[in-house]
């Protein structure tokens, strides 16, 4: 056990910290809206310069071209969050795509798509989720029908964010009706632009719609947008489910949100009396404080295990399950301890933190249900962790 | 930058884990609960053996010289096979007094000195409980006094807090759930005070991370017991643990106790480090342990049915084992108002 870090790696860290302070002022500020606007690709651009995003991503694919070192894109994140400057872009494309066809595109997909992806020039949306296809993703139904050089596409899909503002689409759909489901399927780029997709604005309970349901009807694409091979696309979406499972849960997140709630508490009074002063607040926020503290040192944990390149385990599993479920649970206690005043929402005088605990609170739910419902992960934790057996298949009628 | 066990300490665990599959399996537990006293000296002398009792007294005292996370190593092992033992006594004892009495030290690394503490009146007084230390002469009583019935000598706490190091006089055995270990109430009356030490609460945080690290051991032992009798009970022609309702029991427990695994590490290494949040961290990972072990205690114990429910299997006494240690040295409750004012949250 050993939390210190070597020479080395403190040098690095002073120097990411120098950086983001000096050129703190080419940052993009809330006014600075849309996911296209030019000071944040120009900011975007300065961090892979620096190696401070798309750190390993390959020179030749507009990355900054370094050897993997997790310690290191630990530091930079943790830099990024003790700063306040704004982070890197990290849309789906980045965060999914990019990791996907660095492993299976072909040379013209990684030449075409890597660079302006990395660069927030070209926006993405996943296609993945339909209205019958949720837990059970493999069930998908959105048909493609091969028509000589093309798909013709028809069919459904739901939960797409980013799906109004995105140049491309990488999307799941049905090649093979015959085969077993898991077989079936095929992983395919295709541009928005494409006559015959219908984005329209999914509204949820936080009062916005930050996700869209994408309608297809006779759209009909080139074969060339095809990752890897045909009926090979459940393969291929592995790879990035688990990329997007590790970004949720992340702990460093969940003790800035924590830290936030403590000020919250000191700052704030009922009664003439400090909220943090109510035994029963404090009590509470002590027991999240454990989590936060556990959640943390689990974090670490799995970096060393990946560092030394060993199986992660059970301590990875359970990352979304326990992460989203805190995060959850401290919103919960800023509404509880803020009382009447937990509920404003929108805007007015009274309103606190801007209402983002309401938002959270309702937000993290979603997170909590999505990339993997809490039930779906349970299944996880008991079958690959614990290795407890499988539900058994019902007989399925012809 | 590493999180995680050295080569020597996956042997130590490894090592401790052995011993315990090996020497004190349930049966013998059994037979020390009924009072047999043959059993429990057999484990005495195995972990005196092992050297068990010097983990953290300095190698030129004839100790191991290592830290706070080594000791936690062996007791989440002695907490996994429920085996009373004099080692958290010992541990706290001797990493209190390893740099202020030498002899003492070298006198428990040799097995020489057994210690019993009784800490409990520095979190909770009831009935009158409570040691007072006027003309170097130690009066009152003392609740819940662990590894105290067969020790040469005590650390016991007086009511400013400092520490001291006394003989054994009158005590009255408690009787508990927990019918593996013994606990006492202290009775001294102007007993010599050997020595006094200003601790401010040093000995208190190791003895609860202690405690936490015992009940880890006894609710990964439930959860693993839990999974294995999942995996071979039949009900409604399949393995119970096919079954959606009982695999997610198994898992809810797993996500619990995995980060809590990490918690008590840290908290280790950071009382090992000294570092200024150690004592909020072992008071926090102690209570949240016990969260924790209360439900796999009773979880593990629904996947179980009614078996568990029974003496057969014997998973009560990890139960029992859990249910203690939860209330010894401050409830969650009370850990969690000390965290606060040990960080400034709140007025003491």
């Amino acid at each position: 056990m050993d939390l210190t870090l070597s020479p080395e790696y403190t040098a690095f860290r002073d120097h990411v910290a120098k950086l983001l302070e000096e050129n703190a002022h080419l940052a993009p500020g809330p006014e600075d809206k849309g996911l296209k606007h030019p000071k944040r690709l120009a900011w975007q651009k300065f961090l892979i310069g620096e190696g401070l995003t798309a750190r390993t991503i390959p020179k030749e694919y507009g990355g900054y071209g370094a050897e993997p070192d997790i310690l290191k894109s630990r530091i930079i994140a943790e830099e990024f969050a003790r700063s306040g400057v704004p982070r890197p872009l990290a849309g789906q494309g980045i965060s999914m795509l990019v990791p996907t066809l660095l492993e299976l595109g072909t040379p013209e997909q990684k030449e075409k798509y890597i660079r302006p992806t990395l660069h927030g020039e070209m926006i993405w949306c996943q296609g993945y989720s339909e209205p019958g296809a949720g837990s059970d993703l493999a069930s998908l139904q959105t048909k493609a029908v091969e028509d000589g050089d093309d798909y013709v596409i028809n069919g459904q899909k739901i939960w797409t964010s980013t799906a109004r503002q995105a140049d491309m689409i990488f999307c799941l759909v049905r090649t093979d009706p015959a085969a077993k489901k898991h077989h079936g399927i095929t992983y395919i780029l295709f541009p928005m632009d494409t006559p015959g997709i219908e984005v329209r604005p999914l509204v949820d309970m936080t009062g916005s719609a930050n996700f869209n349901e994408v309608f297809f009807t006779d759209v009909r694409v080139p074969k060339s947008g095809v990752v890897f091979e045909p009926n090979k696309g459940w393969q291929v979406a592995n790879a990035t489910l688990t990329h997007e499972r590790g970004m949720l849960g992340d702990p460093n997140a969940t003790k800035a949100r924590f830290v936030e709630l403590v000020e919250l508490m000191k700052r704030e009074t009922v009664n003439g009396e400090r909220l943090i002063d109510n035994p029963l607040l404090c009590d509470r926020l002590m027991a999240l404080q454990a989590e936060v503290y556990a959640m943390q040192a689990n974090g670490l944990r799995i970096m060393t295990s990946r560092l030394k390149r060993e199986s992660v385990g059970l301590a990875g599993l359970v990352v979304k399950l326990q992460g989203c479920e805190l995060n959850h649970q401290i919103a919960g206690l800023a509404i509880d301890a803020l009382g009447e005043l937990g509920v404003l929402y929108g805007d007015g005088e009274h309103l606190r933190s801007e209402g983002s605990w309401q938002w959270r609170y309702m937000y993290d739910l979603g997170l909590i249900i999505g990339g993997g419902t809490a039930q779906i992960q349970k299944n996880i934790i008991a079958e690959r962790g614990l290795d407890m057996p499988r539900e058994p298949k019902p007989a399925v009628r012809a | 930058m590493e999180f995680g066990l050295s080569e020597d300490q996956t042997l130590l665990q490894e090592t401790v884990r052995r011993f315990v599959a090996e020497q004190a399996p349930l049966d013998l537990i059994r037979k020390i609960a009924e009072g047999d006293a043959e059993a429990k000296q057999t484990i005495a002398t195995g972990m005196d053996e092992l050297g068990l009792n010097g983990v953290v007294i300095p190698e030129e005292l004839g100790g191991a010289g290592l830290g706070m996370l080594d000791a936690v190593l062996v007791q989440e092992c002695l907490g996994y096979g429920i085996v009373p033992s004099g080692f958290l006594a010992n541990v706290v004892a001797s990493s209190t007094l390893s740099s202020v009495d030498t002899g003492l030290a070298q006198a428990i690394a040799a097995g020489e000195a057994r210690f019993g503490i009784a800490l409990n009146d520095l979190v909770s007084r009831r009935d009158g409980a409570g040691l007072s230390a006027e003309n170097g002469g130690l009066s009152g009583t003392s609740m819940m006094a662990l590894s105290a019935e067969d020790a040469t000598h005590l650390l016991v706490c007086d009511g400013e807090g400092n520490l001291h190091v006394c003989a054994p006089e009158d005590h009255q055995v408690l009787s508990t759930i927990d019918r593996t270990r013994v606990f006492v109430e202290l009775k001294l009356s102007k007993a010599k005070s050997q020595m006094s030490v200003t601790d401010d609460r040093g000995a208190l945080a190791r003895a609860c991370l202690l405690l936490a690290a015992d009940s880890l051991g006894a609710s990964q032992a439930m959860l693993d017991k839990a999974v294995e009798y999942a995996k071979e009970r039949k009900q409604f022609g399949r393995v119970i643990g096919s079954f959606q309702a009982v695999k997610h029991l198994c898992a809810e427990m797993a996500a619990k106790i995995e980060p809590s695994r990490a918690l008590i590490w840290h908290a280790a290494h950071a009382l090992d480090m000294d570092e200024d949040e150690a004592q909020v961290m072992a008071f926090l990972a102690k209570a949240h342990m016990s969260e924790v072990a209360t439900f796999v205690a009773r979880t593990s114990t629904e996947v179980y049915g009614g078996m568990g429910f029974t003496d057969l299997v014997g998973l009560h006494y990890w139960f029992k084992r859990i249910g203690v240690n939860r209330q010894l040295l401050g409830s969650p409750a009370q850990l969690r108002q000390m965290a606060a004012v040990a960080q400034g949250l709140a007025a003491a």
